[in-house]
């Protein structure tokens, strides 16, 4: 399967199953097209009736360009042959270990955000506090079913994580001093609305958090439109000189400054230039994931706004790096030389595998967004999954489960989505979240052209 | 080629014989935990990068 596009003055041609991505002419574009179910005597006949007027477009130019298809059709670059499904129906026979979890460590919030979909952190629940005891055994527990992996990842999430920040610290401090005896390694992540940053929270996270994940939407009426406190007081100023403060101290270490979008701000990139002009340089801008009947919803007419909106974004970041002041977007990130393995692109998020939440009390879910939702219970941290039923089910919804799919092109990219989006839109997690994908695939071809776009301009000695 | 440049991309192909060790991160887990891509993960296979 092949995917071909024209986005920012270049033709760009994707071969989905090796990865390949070349840049074309537009004869060779055209030709392209037609390779598979064109004979050759008839694409001349029609590249030579659509380019009339063109001295480098010969006969035999069409036929070496041909040749050229062929040789890359041969080296495995170009309509390269899907040998990948087999391997996805073994998946059930995976092992179960667990590299990953997500600490509920806090299911209370001291803002009130309206989208959130944790329901102002209480995930359709009450309010509820980690113990140090139970994140302690989630540690263990982790660790005990982590196998060979030596890379944990452990996110500290909530509600409001520094909510509970003493916890927080004496878990660090926990996992840190095994480390060493079970040949481990953390990575932590803390992901917080700002509202309680402070000093010691900086310093700390910069010793021992791998990663800092900063809630803010952009221009100060946007974020405050949503993310507000209980009086009703937007939280933009109480918050952005916080974050400006910890992402000055993060130094080159990661932090992401992320928003969400919703039908009210559909021209996103303001915000997040807004953000860049803040100073912040991680950035991270997802669409909102809500009911279809709430007014903040996405919409179809939106749609057109929305891609033009990636364009824009994608061009003017290419400005900034030729600038020398560049910007990074989480989801144009994407590493075309060093990126992952076949494996890790048909295995799916992982989530209820090898990635689980836990909730303040201990039990597991497969992820941060099916707690609450009783059908979804995997098991707890004492006893560990019990659900294994839900895990099998979580080890098969890989991108070749669903038959959406299929003709996708996008599908070694994603790797067939989120199950919780899914979820949430189909009632099943091997569905698929068509909205979600039609932007996936528009923020793809964006990545794919910039990439593209430097690694030319670093050819002609642009850089 | 004339008309065609091919940039330099990891082979998917290739990647299924050396691939699979485990070591790299979670999708869901940096930035975004509303939806994932694989794409933007990074490969920690020292030997293959
Ligand atoms: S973008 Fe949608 S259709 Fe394409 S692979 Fe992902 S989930 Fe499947
Ligand atoms: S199900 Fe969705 S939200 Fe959950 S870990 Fe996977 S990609 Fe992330």
């Amino acid at each position: 399967m092949i995917h071909q596009y024209k986005l920012n003055g270049y033709n760009i041609v994707l071969d989905v199953y090796s990865g390949a991505v070349h840049v074309v002419d537009e004869v060779a574009y055209d030709i392209i097209g037609m390779y598979e179910n064109t004979p050759k005597d008839e694409i001349v006949t029609r590249i030579l009736n659509k380019y009339p007027d063109r001295t480098d477009v010969t006969e035999k130019d069409v036929l070496d360009c041909i040749d050229d298809i062929e040789a890359l059709k041969a080296q495995g670059k170009l309509f390269t042959k899907d040998t990948y499904e087999g391997m996805a129906f073994d998946f059930k026979r995976r092992s179960n270990d667990i590299k990953a979890l997500c600490l509920h460590v806090a299911h209370t919030c001291n803002l009130n955000c309206q989208y959130c979909f944790a329901s102002q952190g209480k995930y359709q629940g009450e309010r509820a506090i980690m113990s140090y005891e139970v994140g302690k055994q989630a540690i263990d527990f982790l660790v005990e079913h982590s196998g060979s992996h030596v890379n944990l990842e452990v996110d500290f999430f909530g509600g409001e994580p520094l909510m509970n920040w003493d916890t927080v610290k004496r878990l660090v401090e926990y996992a840190r001093s095994i480390e060493r005896e079970k040949n481990k390694h953390f990575r932590f992540t803390l992901t917080t609305n700002g509202v309680l940053v402070d000093d010691e929270v900086i310093d700390f996270s910069n010793r021992e958090m791998h990663n800092v994940v900063m809630s803010l939407d952009g221009r100060r009426e946007v974020h405050d439109r949503f993310r507000k406190d209980y009086a009703g007081n937007g939280s933009y100023d109480k918050v952005v000189p916080k974050f400006q403060k910890f992402a000055r101290a993060r130094g080159d270490r990661e932090y992401y400054i992320r928003g969400t979008y919703t039908h009210y701000n559909t021209d996103f990139t303001k915000d997040i230039f807004h953000m860049a002009d803040l100073g912040f340089t991680k950035l991270s801008m997802e669409p909102v994931v809500c009911s279809p009947d709430d007014p903040c919803a996405l919409t179809e007419e939106d749609l057109p706004v929305l891609f033009e909106q990636y364009e824009i974004l994608a061009k003017d970041m290419l400005r900034r790096e030729r600038e020398g002041h560049p910007i990074t977007f989480y989801h144009y990130m994407i590493d075309l030389k060093h990126g992952p393995c076949i494996y890790k692109r048909i295995s799916g998020c992982g989530s209820g595998t090898e990635y689980m939440a836990v909730t303040p009390w201990g039990d597991l879910y497969p992820c941060h967004q099916f707690v609450g939702d009783e059908k979804y219970l995997m098991g707890n941290v004492w006893e560990g999954v019990k659900n294994t039923d839900l895990r099998d089910k979580f080890k098969l919804c890989n991108v070749y489960a669903r038959r959406d799919c299929d003709d996708c092109w996008a599908k070694l990219y994603c790797s067939g989505g989120c199950p919780a989006n899914a979820y949430h839109a189909t009632g099943e997690i091997t569905g698929t979240y068509e909205y979600g994908c039609k932007l996936f695939r528009k923020r793809m071809e964006c990545a794919i052209m910039m990439e593209a776009a430097k690694s030319l301009g670093a050819e002609n000695g642009q850089s | 080629m004339k008309r065609i440049v091919t940039i330099e991309t990891r082979d998917l192909a290739k990647s299924a014989v050396n691939g699979g060790c485990g070591e790299c991160q979670t999708s869901c887990q940096s930035a975004c935990k509303t939806s994932c891509g694989v794409a933007n993960q990074l490969c920690e296979n020292r030997e293959e990068k």
